[in-house]
């Protein structure tokens, strides 16, 4: 990859995309990166990097804030206005579908600026993906813990075995149409409600 | 239910998102067949970037915002309407407990009175040495940050000569001020209260003594959504009238308290949010005043969308030299705010409703009956230093101006 001499700050508060991101940007070529995860002192912070391009997540409260200091931009040498390319309105959708946006030093040619958020495009995209995923494996795990402390309930108080008390909640699940977690979790919660000694 | 209209709106957590938050939360939009998705956002940059590319049909939005959009002053600049305003009033002026003793020991009174609070913060700039002073407001286009100016200009102070203004998100505030960074800010609530009961920090006015019954949070729509759907914007309307008026209703300000509080929604606790619901602020820490006027949800046309507050906004944004005047951006600033879409929706309700769609701002010095339909009263709408705004002279509103 040919080396881009653009000045790239990353401001994201969610570290691990940061630097999911800075590392799209060095395999791209991009050697000046610089991340900021934590807002104290923003204003002063991207007066001293003084960046060609900001790349920041959409949840940031203070994109008003750096907005701002671009309209004045007494605070920074050079003009910034977002990354606005009339004649590519999907990649502006895009972005802010995948929940990025990026500024630009006024006079920068779109072109040069346009890789930079095509790739924060995809990296963000990608790791919504992960965290759905890892969100999703750890409903799994709370389901089946719920489900287990279910069964539990159910082998004490009416003798059943493992099996059959799994059988029970399944029956019950598809009789109601609900899932077997949410019967088993209604379970939980009624019998912590009847003794509270048997939620532990 | 059978839902005929899918509407997405945004918000940011404050307390004027009440009007949205009880239309849905208290059936008032499914009563109209509006199947009504809330999504909360943290910036404003993000409900107008989200608008713009129709993940929102309609927003939350500060009042001079829309207008903003329509002159191509910001980025992503999608064409914007407002049919409908989300209450008046609601924003205070809040200041650290040194700059308040400063301000105190030149004659500062604990009546939120604009005049007198103004004169005695200009007299404190006066013997101020070393760092100018530094307040924050939320955006450059918003009500707060005009109103916040105009008060510091009526009381002679240059707000970019005298001292400076940053742009902060509402929740740090309460935190940049307790940590030293700013010595003030101008917020919407509970962020004022917020600042007063938990960061040992002064009320000094409150945006009804500066500018009684004035124009703050709009409803704003995606203008190519409204003209393709009409009816569903219609339904959205009568369901947020409907929702304004229990909100204003006092025997609910407890339920809106906490409905508010929720995590969805403001997500803080009850007992922050409800002081601006019943008008009675702290002051300072176990101080309350009693402020008239505060917030308005529904009554004195708190929703309509009155052209002369879209082009006082905009003499703001001239004076502030944030666009310049022509004839042209005139008409946009004033084609935003669509009291005709408002009419429409609302006249079969058999609701009062003004006649006019201009009034002269800061002429009611008494509440005053008006409208052609039902029983109306209007105002007191007065500015703080006696000014009149006339929205048909535009022209010589903004050659009169000055910066401090």
């Amino acid at each position: 990859m040919k080396p881009s001499s653009l000045n790239v700050l990353v401001i994201d508060e969610n570290r691990i995309r940061a630097s999911i991101i800075e590392e799209g940007l060095r395999e791209a070529g991009y050697r000046e990166v610089t991340i900021i995860d934590d807002m104290h002192g923003l204003a002063r912070r991207i007066a001293e990097i003084n960046p060609d391009v900001i790349v920041i997540d959409l949840e940031n409260p203070n994109r008003d804030m750096l907005e701002s200091i671009f309209q004045i931009s007494r605070a920074v040498r050079r003009p910034i206005a977002m990354f606005v390319d009339k004649s590519d309105e999907a990649s502006i959708e895009a972005a802010v579908e995948a929940g990025v946006s990026a500024y630009i030093v006024d006079g920068l040619k779109q072109e040069r600026v346009r890789p930079i958020l095509k790739m924060a495009i995809s990296r963000f995209n990608a790791f919504s993906r992960l965290n759905r995923e890892l969100e999703e494996t750890r409903g799994e795990l709370e389901n089946r813990k719920v489900i287990d402390r279910a069964k539990g309930l159910l082998m004490r108080s009416r003798g059943l075995s493992e099996e059959e008390a799994y059988a029970l909640l399944r029956r019950t699940a598809m009789n109601q149409n609900r899932k077997i977690a949410e019967i088993a979790q209604s379970l939980v919660t009624a019998a912590s409600l009847l003794d509270p000694g048997t939620n532990e | 239910m059978k839902h005929d209209h899918l509407i997405t709106a945004g918000f940011v957590p404050l307390l004027d998102s009440a009007l949205l938050v009880v239309a849905k939360e208290r059936g008032f939009a499914a009563e109209q067949s509006i199947d009504l998705t809330l999504v909360r956002e943290r910036s404003w940059a993000t409900i107008r970037d989200r608008l713009a590319v129709s993940h929102f049909d309609v927003a939350h939005i500060l009042g001079p915002m829309p207008i903003a959009c329509n002159l191509g002053l910001t980025a992503l600049a999608s064409k914007m309407v407002v049919p409908m305003a989300l209450g008046l009033g609601g924003n205070a002026v809040t200041v650290s407990a040194a700059l308040w003793q400063a301000m105190a020991d030149c004659g500062a009174a604990n009546d939120l009175d604009a005049q007198r609070n103004g004169t005695a913060l200009r007299q404190a700039i006066d013997r101020r040495r070393g760092e100018p002073l530094r307040f924050g407001v939320v955006h450059p286009y918003s009500g707060h940050n005009y109103e916040l100016r105009y008060w510091l200009s009526a009381s002679g102070i240059d707000p970019d000569r005298d001292m400076e203004i940053v742009i902060l998100p509402p929740p740090d505030m309460g935190d940049a001020l307790a940590a030293g960074v700013i010595d003030g800010y101008c917020a919407g609530e509970p962020w004022n209260t917020f600042g007063v009961l938990k960061r040992g920090a002064r009320l000094a006015t409150v945006k009804a003594a500066i500018w009684r019954s004035s124009p703050e949070k709009v409803l704003g729509v995606n203008a190519g959504w409204a003209g393709a759907h009409p009816e569903a914007l219609s339904a959205l309307l009568v369901a947020v009238y409907n929702a304004s008026l229990w909100c204003s209703r006092p025997d609910n300000h407890e339920e809106l308290a906490s409905l508010l509080a929720m995590p969805a929604y403001v997500g803080r606790p009850a007992e922050l949010l409800l002081p601006a619901l019943k008008g009675v602020l702290p002051v300072s820490e176990g101080e309350t005043l009693l402020v008239e006027d505060f917030f308005v949800p529904n009554a004195k046309a708190a929703t309509f969308p009155w052209k002369s507050h879209a082009l006082w906004f905009y003499t703001q944004m001239v004076r502030w030299g944030q666009v310049e005047h022509t004839p042209e951006h005139r008409k946009i600033a004033a084609d935003t705010y669509r009291p005709d879409i408002y009419r429409d929706a609302l006249t079969p309700l058999g609701i009062a409703m003004p006649s006019a769609s201009s009034k002269v701002e800061g002429a009611l010095r008494a509440e005053t009956p008006v409208g052609s339909t039902g029983t109306l009263t209007l105002g007191p709408d007065g500015f703080f230093d006696g000014s009149l705004f006339d929205p048909d002279d535009v022209d010589g509103y903004i050659s009169g101006q000055s910066r401090g």
